[in-house]
Parts: C-alpha cells; sequence; structure tokens
C-alpha cells in the first residue's frame, strides 16, 4: 500500500493526471470496500453525515445506483438529482442548477452530463470535491478503474503489481467512447497492452500519438494477432448517439465488429483463460452474442459488483483529501 | 516507522527480553481467565477463543500471542486483523493520515470469546472504534482487551482486562512500541518527551 495515504488531486475529473501512485491507492482502498462488501452487515461509518449530491443531467441507471449504494455503505447521505421531470427541462442552466444544489453544502458531488467537460463548469460554482461520474465523450474515470479492479482480481494481483504482462482489446465505437478514453489511459499506466479495435469511421485519427494503443480497424486481426489476448472489452454501440449514422446495420456491425460466439472461440484457442468485459448495458446480438456475454469467461456482473466497492474508494478518498485542502488543478 | 533518534529524550519501558516475558504472561493470563470464564456464569466455550489484533502493531502482538497460547493450551486460537480506520472519529477532521489496510478476519466471531489485542492504551478511542467494527462482524459472546502498555489519560469509560505494563506518562509524551515485525532490530517500548503524535 501506498503510505501517502491522500490523493494527488482534489477532484477525480478523470484518468488523465492521475499518478500510479494515485491509481494504486485507489484500488488498495477498493480491495478493502470489497471485503467490506462480502459481510453480512455491509455498511461502515467513514463518512457519517457527510452529504453526495448525485448530479446525473443525463440517463443513468447503473451508474447512478452504483454511486448511490456506495454512499449509503459508507453511511453519507445522498441527494439524487435526475435532469428528467427536473427544472432542467424546465430550461434551467447547468449553472443555476449547480448554484441551488451547492446552497445544500454537498461534501462530495457526483456528475454525469452529456456534455464533455462539464465537471469543470461545476467545479466553478461548487466548493465539493467533484467525482466525474461520465461527461460526454470524454472520460469515465470509475468504469476504467473498476474495470482494472476486476482485471487484477482475476488474475490475483495486488494493485501494486499492476497488469505488466497483460494485453486488453478494446472494441467498438472507439471515438464516442468515455469508457474507451478512460481505459486507454488506465491500462496503460498500469502496465497492460491496450489494443482498440473498430470501423475505421469509429477511429480517430491520431489516436496512436495520443495514447500509448495499437490502433486496428480489422477486428479479427486485433484479437488473433501477436500476444494471445487476456481480455476483450466489448463497448455499447450507443445507437441512440451519432454511431448510427457510421454503424450500418445491427447486422452488418455484428458480423464485421460483434463478438460473436465463433470469434470468440478463435480467442480462446489462443488463450483459454481470456476474459469477456462490458461496461452495458449491451446490445445482445449486435455488439456481442448472448452466448458469450453469459459464458463462464464472461465478467460483465463482476464488473458491476466491483464497481460498488471502486466507487466507495472514490468517495472515501476524494472526502479524505477535501478534510485535509488537497489542492492543484482540476485533471 | 522510524527508530527513536538518539537526539530525542526517550527513557526505554520495555526492552526485548521484556516485551517476550509480557507476551509471556499475557497469554497464560488470557488463558487462565477463558477457563475461569468457561467454569463461571458465562459459561463460554474456551476452545472458541478467538483474538483480534488491531492494525499494524495490535495485529503482530494478536499473531504473538496465539503463538504462545498454542504452546500453553496446545491448540492454536484464530486470529483476526482488524482495521479501524473506517470507524475512527477523526478520519475527516485532520491529524495523521490514516492508511487503509483492511480487516482480514476470515472466521465468524459470533458467539465466540474474543479478546481484542493493541500494543498501547491510551485516550480510549481506538477501543471504542474496534468494539464497533469487531461487532458489526458478529456478535461475540463476550469480548475482553489485552494490551502490551497502559500510558493512562483515558477519555472515555474503557479499562483493559490484561495489561502488559502499566506506565505513567504526561499528555506531551509519546509511546513508541517498535516490533521486530515492522523492520525493527529489536523489541522495545519508549517514552519519548516531544511533540506529540497523539495516538488515539
Amino acid at each position: 500500500m501506498t503510505t501517502k495515504g491522500v490523493l494527488s488531486l482534489p477532484h477525480l475529473m478523470g484518468i488523465e493526471g492521475l499518478t500510479r501512485d494515485d491509481a494504486t491507492l485507489l484500488l488498495d482502498t477498493a480491495r478493502s470496500f470489497i471485503e467490506v462488501n462480502t459481510r453480512q452487515l455491509k455498511k461502515v461509518p467513514a463518512l457519517r453525515g457527510r452529504l453526495v449530491a448525485l448530479m446525473f443531467f443525463e440517463n443513468s441507471t447503473r451508474t447512478r445506483l452504483s454511486f448511490e449504494l456506495a454512499a449509503k455503505r459508507l453511511s453519507a447521505d445522498t441527494l439524487s438529482f435526475s435532469s428528467s421531470g427536473s427544472s432542467v427541462s424546465k430550461g434551467e442552466t447547468l449553472l443555476d442548477t449547480a448554484a441551488n444544489i451547492e446552497a445544500m453544502k454537498p461534501d462530495l458531488v457526483v456528475v454525469r452530463h452529456e456534455a464533455s467537460g462539464a465537471p469543470w463548469m461545476l467545479e466553478r460554482v461548487m466548493s465539493g470535491a467533484i467525482a466525474n461520474a461520465g461527461d460526454g465523450n470524454h472520460e469515465h474515470p470509475t468504469q476504467a478503474l473498476l474495470d482494472a479492479m476486476t482485471l487484477l482480481h482475476r488474475s490475483q494481483r495486488q494493485p501494486k503489481d499492476g497488469l505488466a504482462g497483460k494485453t486488453v482489446c478494446i472494441v467498438g465505437d472507439i471515438s464516442r467512447s468515455r469508457v474507451a478514453r478512460s481505459n486507454m489511459l488506465l491500462l496503460p499506466l498500469l502496465g497492460a497492452k491496450v489494443r482498440v479495435a473498430g470501423p475505421a469511421t469509429m477511429l480517430p485519427a491520431g489516436l496512436r500519438d495520443v495514447y500509448d494503443v495499437e490502433v486496428f480497424d480489422d477486428v479479427d486481426e486485433a484479437l488473433c494477432s501477436g500476444a494471445p489476448v487476456d481480455a476483450v472489452m466489448m463497448l455499447r454501440i450507443q445507437k441512440e448517439r451519432a454511431a448510427r449514422a457510421v454503424m450500418g446495420s445491427d447486422d452488418d456491425y455484428a458480423v464485421g465488429y460483434g463478438l460473436t460466439k465463433d470469434r470468440f472461440a478463435r480467442v480462446l484457442a489462443r488463450n483459454d483463460a481470456a476474459l469477456v468485459m462490458h461496461p452495458g448495458p449491451m446490445n445482445r446480438g449486435v455488439e456481442i452474442d448472448a452466448e458469450v456475454a453469459d459464458s463462464p469467461h464472461s465478467v460483465i456482473l463482476e464488473q458491476t459488483e466491483t464497481g460498488v466497492a471502486v466507487r466507495m474508494a472514490v468517495l472515501y478518498l476524494l472526502a479524505l483529501g477535501h478534510s485535509r485542502g488537497v489542492e492543484g488543478g482540476a485533471a | 516507522m522510524v527508530d527513536v533518534p538518539a537526539s530525542v529524550e526517550a527513557r526505554r519501558v520495555l526492552d526485548d527480553d521484556d516485551v517476550r516475558r509480557v507476551v509471556a504472561r499475557l497469554a497464560h493470563e488470557i488463558d487462565d481467565r477463558v477457563r475461569a470464564d468457561a467454569r463461571g456464569p458465562l459459561a463460554v466455550d474456551a476452545a472458541a477463543l478467538a483474538l483480534v489484533g488491531i492494525r499494524t502493531n495490535g495485529a503482530h502482538l494478536a499473531l504473538r500471542l496465539a503463538d504462545e497460547l498454542a504452546r500453553v493450551r496446545g491448540s492454536r486460537p484464530d486470529v483476526g486483523l482488524l482495521d479501524i480506520t473506517l470507524y475512527r472519529d477523526d478520519v475527516l477532521a485532520g491529524g495523521a493520515m490514516p492508511v487503509l489496510r483492511g480487516t482480514e478476519i476470515d472466521f465468524d466471531v459470533e458467539g465466540r470469546p474474543v479478546v481484542l489485542v493493541d500494543d498501547v492504551l491510551y485516550t480510549g478511542r481506538t477501543v471504542r472504534a474496534a468494539l464497533d467494527a469487531l461487532l458489526d462482524l458478529g456478535r461475540p459472546s463476550l469480548v475482553r482487551l489485552a494490551v502490551l502498555v497502559d500510558r493512562g489519560l483515558r477519555e472515555l469509560p474503557i479499562a483493559a482486562d490484561f495489561v502488559g505494563r502499566a506506565v505513567e506518562t504526561a499528555r506531551g509524551e509519546r509511546v513508541r512500541v517498535q516490533l521486530r515485525e515492522e523492520g525493527h532490530a529489536e523489541d522495545g517500548v519508549h517514552v519519548a518527551v516531544g511533540v506529540e503524535r497523539r495516538r488515539r
């Protein structure tokens, strides 16, 4: 465990800006909360009397529930705000909404917004520590942390050991995926090799110049060449977003880029311990076959379970840093 | 953890040999008491005795006591390691930075006699937190407290059942327990004058 028990940053805006020590501390802390979550009484008094504002301006079920449960297991009080049916739908601006929530003096603010960068807007008007729960197509740091935690857990490694020697292949709409972006930052930070694959229309130009990743527009080449893949991370095809214009039909996508039973069998032929991951919610039959999603190699439900412990660690460490006046630019 | 620097005035209250003898004596006292509790009106299950050490030094001492008890009783009691960080009353209030190491208790405490073990008993706040943490894990039949050093100055109504050495100290003093498990050349307990890094 890192001896310095606090994060170097006051907020968790993204994986960008986190040091390896920060990542190790977050994951080590999450391990303690995994133990708490195995108890019969799954609650500790660490954040008793603290207020966590859950500000979800974009639809979300699992991330909101996960953060809410995390806050409750730490004995914090929660304020839940969703934009649907709220004053936002009556035209209130983000900053006005934030100022009103701020008047209730939350110690921690969890924010999900369809606009990239929204957490930085909130930082200007809110005094609590901020956790980004997904902003536009920018970052989704807690998802990457729980993905890394799931991989560590499955390979029986300690956070300090990292993921050196592991190869993870991320498949899907890389350009619109905040999950991919956060993972492209975190997994290499922990020593893993990362490949990204998807249709050329879903791969941003110059990806290799910014991230420490290999880029493939042929998913079979990404999965079945070079070092055997240890985990395949399928991204949700966001049919409700701009993806529809560049993906063709569901069937075309499944044949070209989906994790079909046959495609995954070829991955297993090279590494019979390969894992399947998906941040959810899944489009069965599009990016992933039901048989693959429900196979023993799938850790999709483990990801959800681990997510609660990871978010407990995030809330706890942000509260700790906040109470001790950790400063520095938001990163 | 650093050894007591030579420049700081410190008086030794236990040396390496003392610690060994004190741990052995505590093991005998615990054994006697558990047997008495088994025969007495509490009728506890002596065979189910478990030790729970408060991390970090209390955990080392619990493991040593278990080794001693194995010699005394012929069977080694279960040992659990308790991290009380999440139960402290000052975790968000400043002071020394808490480091979360995690609780490792892989047995059920329900219905068993438990001896809580720590290195130094001072204000009693650590023990208060430890009791809350322990009772969240189940309902032991009884809980007793063993400490290597009782330095007095209690702030809560808490007392130890087994005391290695009682030492009179002042508020400004600091009791430093050095154990081999933490990389020290030998065991020792010192009371140092100077800036108190307040233990709880």
